[in-house]
């Protein structure tokens, strides 16, 4: 096991912040932690990365104890933190080349992990980091994480503010990094990126709300879901809440997601609820519940 | 090793790309020094006073004459009667008026014995204290000359002579004091905003999860600090010398070593400000009101600690700038050796020793 967590709470100034935590992360997995700003997210990161210690349970990283070994933990992992943590006013090469030797390392030594990542970025390697771009920063601070061939890979909202296509290739490294063995716990506000991940764990309120792959969480979801959609999409979402028989509505893109509270639901008897509401071009169909929809019946 | 000279290499870049600190740390000295040095002095020229002579004799007129010709006065006005002092005082470009009674001339020659009122402007009291002694002293002189063939019963002549500055120039006090403040100021305010700044910037939390120990990170934060702050010495002590022609009576040697003892006491204070505060200003805020108003006013660089209320005496014991000013002063104007001052020297080493250790025992190896 690479990463393990055995009731972990912790809690500041009386304000609980994570409570009674606990799941394990196998060797050369990716691991999401999926949850809103607030969830405890970042503080179960501090905690394995052996910045906080934890006012109760013990948890091991890569074999080490986060609290009696935290010098080896911080000789095997990379740690890229939430906010961008790196030297404004030092150039791409320069930050590269500082975090290479605080490692006892050299980009040279570890550059063919680094290599599909740094590429991209190399066009720039004597600008200042404080110049890139979101995304550019982003994979900058991943090779900074990286250069020192960490065992196990901790990602703090690491798309957080980054354009949807720099999203994608940041996901497809991870990928590629996992290949090569190395352990990733990554967290993210994106439902969409959970989908990715080989198992994920949804937090709320600093409490886990279910631990499994993204495929088996879904079928987790108790009841059937319906894709609505008419013409008047605001009229259509406060039509549905006046529903008597509803149990849950949420937009979600151009549809509505709506589930029932009966057993035996008839999608003819919401059309001709919402004709009467003078809604029009009504279409209903069932679809498979997503992640997002999990996560909102979870956190009920 | 190599760890340790990448991360000194990092901190060159960031003194180096921040322009506004690298003219702080260049600049100030130079300016400092060149602002205490003209600008600002307790030598008295040119003042201005006025006149209020009751009697106009002979005599008068003489001591008026001589006054006049001084370099220090220079004689304004003229006034008729008692009421017009006020208002010329108020005027505010007259600090003094000399008040001769009437039949001056007279009662001298009479009695022995005449007076002169000296009226001083004393919202600046230091300058009206000087204007006054050096008012005193050109009459005494002038009774003297006068009464050369009058035998005395007796007579004690105070001869005296100022050793160590004998022109009583400001500067010489002003350029320790100032070397002082600088190499504070550098080292303390500059390290510990360094330090607090990779807080604030969250780069520290990548440092704490990095296989570099803490105190690689404060010595790799310091050593910069200390060669910058050793050429801030050189030039203060250049500058004072060829333009200031202040002496350096003592060996530059012993000058040099006392300094960098002194510019890591500083570093050290430096570092425990940095482990008390979380963001650059604060750190600031601390370094400046911590440091520069207690090494101005209690280390004996403008007022002498002798003259203050006990507690703040005893309270000056522990800036340690003011350890360093009596050691300074001693090298650059007795011209003492380590055997005078090997006391103030030890005091200042436990006190570097007493930050370090407590730095080392506050500096977080985690976030809380």
């Amino acid at each position: 096991m690479s990463i393990s967590l055995k009731n972990i709470s912790k809690s500041y100034n009386k304000v609980s912040a994570l409570q009674n935590i606990t799941f394990n992360v196998e060797k050369g997995e990716l691991f999401g932690l999926i949850g809103p700003d607030g969830a405890g997210k970042t503080t179960l990161f501090r905690i394995l990365t052996t910045l906080l210690i934890a006012n109760k349970g013990t948890a091991s990283v890569a074999g080490f104890d986060v609290f009696k070994d935290y010098k080896q933990i911080r000789n095997n992992v990379g740690y890229m933190p939430g906010k961008f943590s790196l030297y404004q006013d030092l150039t791409v090469e320069e930050n590269l080349n500082f975090f290479a030797t605080i490692f006892g390392t050299t980009i040279e030594e570890n550059y063919d992990l680094i290599k599909d990542i740094y590429v991209q970025i190399e066009p720039f390697k004597n600008r200042r980091a404080g110049k890139l771009s979101g995304g550019m920063k982003q994979k900058l601070a991943l090779c900074c994480a990286l250069i020192h061939k960490p065992k196990v890979l901790f990602l703090d909202e690491p798309t957080t503010g980054v354009d949807p296509v720099s999203r994608k290739e940041f996901w497809e490294m991870l990928k590629r990094l996992q290949k090569k063995g190395i352990t990733i716990l990554v967290s993210t506000p994106y439902m969409d990126e959970a989908a990715l991940c080989d198992r994920i764990a949804l937090i709320q309120d600093g409490e886990i709300l279910e631990i499994d792959t993204p495929k088996e969480i879904v079928k987790h979801y108790p009841k059937a879901i319906y894709n609505v959609s008419a013409n008047n999409m605001y009229k259509l979402i406060k039509c549905l809440k006046n529903y008597e028989f509803m149990y849950s509505v949420y937009p979600f893109g151009e549809f509505v997601h709506y589930t029932d509270k009966r057993d035996l639901f008839k999608p003819n008897d919401l059309i001709e609820f919402l004709k009467q509401n003078e809604l029009q071009n009504i279409e209903i169909s069932e679809t498979q519940p997503t992640i997002e929809d999990t996560f909102m019946e979870l956190a009920k | 090793m190599k760890r340790f000279i990448g991360f000194i290499e990092k901190e060159f870049y960031h003194i180096f790309r921040d322009k506004r600190s690298l003219f702080i740390l260049f600049g100030m000295p130079i300016v400092q020094i060149m602002l205490f040095g003209f600008a600002i002095t307790n030598e008295i020229n040119n003042v201005d006073i006025a006149i209020l002579n009751n009697s106009k004799d002979t005599k008068t007129e003489e001591i008026i004459n001589k006054i006049a010709s001084s370099k220090y006065f220079s004689v304004e006005d003229f006034i008729q009667n008692e009421n017009e002092i006020e208002a010329i005082f108020k005027k505010g470009k007259v600090k003094a008026v000399l008040n001769f009674e009437t039949d001056f001339s007279k009662k001298l020659i009479t009695e022995n014995n005449a007076t002169v009122q000296i009226i001083t402007d004393a919202t600046d009291p230091n300058t009206a204290n000087t204007i006054s002694n050096y008012v005193s002293a050109i009459l005494q002189n002038y009774s003297k000359t006068n009464n050369k063939n009058i035998k005395l019963a007796y007579q004690i002549v105070p001869k005296t002579r100022m050793v160590y500055n004998q022109e009583l120039k400001s500067v010489f006090m002003f350029v320790p004091g100032v070397m002082t403040i600088i190499l504070m100021l550098v080292s303390a305010m500059m390290t510990s905003i360094s330090i607090t700044r990779e807080k604030e910037l969250g780069t520290m939390e990548i440092l704490l999860v990095s296989p570099l120990k803490p105190f690689q990170v404060i010595i790799g934060k310091v050593v910069p600090y200390i060669f910058l702050s050793i050429i801030n010495a050189i030039v203060i002590i250049v500058l004072s010398m060829f333009v200031f022609k202040m002496p350096v009576e003592g060996s530059l040697f012993l000058l040099g070593a006392e300094s960098i003892l002194f510019i890591i006491t500083s570093l050290s204070l430096g570092i425990l400000i940095s482990t008390v505060s979380a963001t650059q200003q604060t750190a600031m805020m601390i370094s400046l009101m911590a440091l520069m108003l207690p090494v101005i006013l209690l280390s004996g660089f403008i007022f002498p600690i002798t003259s203050m209320p006990v507690p703040l005496q005893i309270l000056s014991n522990i800036i340690p700038a003011k350890w360093f000013i009596i050691i300074i002063k001693g090298i650059m104007l007795k011209g003492i050796g380590l055997t005078f001052i090997w006391k103030e020297t030890l005091i200042l080493v436990a006190m570097t020793l007493f930050f370090i250790v407590v730095s080392i025992k506050k500096y977080k190896i985690r976030l809380e």
